[in-house]
């Protein structure tokens, strides 16, 4: 019983077979850069940035290797004077769209900004239609009501 | 009569969006992040050597002659291991594989080529994976295709199986 217990904690702390490097982080990963206003710059572009390992996380919010490579890359080119948008370009340049968390209008994401305003409009026609008939014709009831 | 088919539009819609769920959830996701930079040239780079007694690694190394593979791995890579084998086997074909390796240390790249052989003419050192991210790689291991004039040509994400050597083997004759 108490061999079984011993294995079972054993089990809970044992650690999952580490297929990752031990080297060091990358200088800029886990240090901020001394001017506040550039870490600030740093810090919102790095949220914005998708993980390419751990793809539903921003770069920010990774501690996997590659993550803490990304945010040295951003901050050293920030250091170095690159604008944000110029390093969400140069990013956009080598994995396309998809390492941006900053949405664009696009070939394939035009239909998420129409449809919205497209059922806007039509809930507003919808209204109009409905109010005016009630304006028009108290006296006579309305069957479009009766649903 | 309009409105009692008025009623029904709700249900068709939820219907309509419970069908493309279904639908989506039997189609195969692709979770890998392909390269934009297919096409674009090699950036401009120079590594250290990863392991002593083999060269660094730089952009010059691939310009001139013929197509080079570049191979982008690690020691500490599970399937790099299974890959080892196919890597030879291209070299046997005389095909010139240029590795880079991902946040290592030397000795441990050394140990890595002595238990599972050195199909590499040269490894770089790429400490803070910044060669990787500049030719658009998201994972290891990788290999890409890098013709005669240094042009990244095509990009193979995962470890190289038994079938994709021919593979590999068509998509060098192919830009040389």
């Amino acid at each position: 019983m108490i061999r079984a217990l011993v294995l079972f904690i054993a089990a809970l702390m044992a650690l999952p077979l580490a297929a990752q490097d031990t080297m060091p982080p990358a200088p800029y990963a886990y240090n901020q850069l001394d001017d506040p206003a550039q870490e600030a710059e740093a810090a919102a572009l790095m949220a914005t940035l998708r993980c390419l390992k751990c793809q539903s996380q921003s770069i920010a919010d990774s501690d996997a290797p590659m993550a803490g490579d990304m945010r040295h890359q951003v901050r050293s080119r920030i250091l170095a004077g690159e604008s944000p948008d110029d390093i969400r370009a140069w990013l956009i340049a080598r994995y396309g769209d998809y390492v941006s968390y900053n949405p664009t209008i696009s070939a394939s994401t035009w239909p998420l900004f129409a449809i919205p305003v497209l059922l806007i409009l039509i809930v507003a026609a919808v209204l109009l239609r409905r109010l005016g008939k009630r304006r028009e014709g108290d006296s006579a009831g309305d069957e479009g009501d009766a649903a | 009569m309009r409105v009692r088919l008025m009623r029904w539009v709700p249900l068709a819609l939820f219907a309509f969006f419970a069908g493309v769920a279904g639908y989506m959830l039997t189609q195969e996701k692709n979770q890998f992040v392909e390269s934009a930079m297919i096409g674009e040239q090699l950036p401009e780079f120079a590594l250290k050597p990863a392991s002593a007694g083999l060269p660094g690694a730089t952009r010059s190394d691939f310009v001139g002659g013929k197509p080079r593979l570049l191979n982008i791995w690690a020691s500490w890579c599970l399937p790099c291991i299974a890959e080892a084998p196919q890597l030879e086997a291209l070299k046997a074909q005389g095909v010139e594989i240029v590795g880079i390796a991902i946040r290592d240390r030397p000795e441990d790249v050394a140990n890595f080529l002595s238990r599972y052989g050195n199909p590499y003419a040269r490894i770089g050192a790429d400490d803070i994976s910044e060669v990787q991210l500049a030719i658009g790689s998201s994972g290891v291991p990788e290999t890409f295709v890098i013709d005669a004039a240094g042009t990244i040509r095509y990009q193979h994400i995962g470890d190289i199986r038994e079938d994709d050597v021919a593979l590999l083997l068509a998509e060098l004759e192919k830009v040389k």
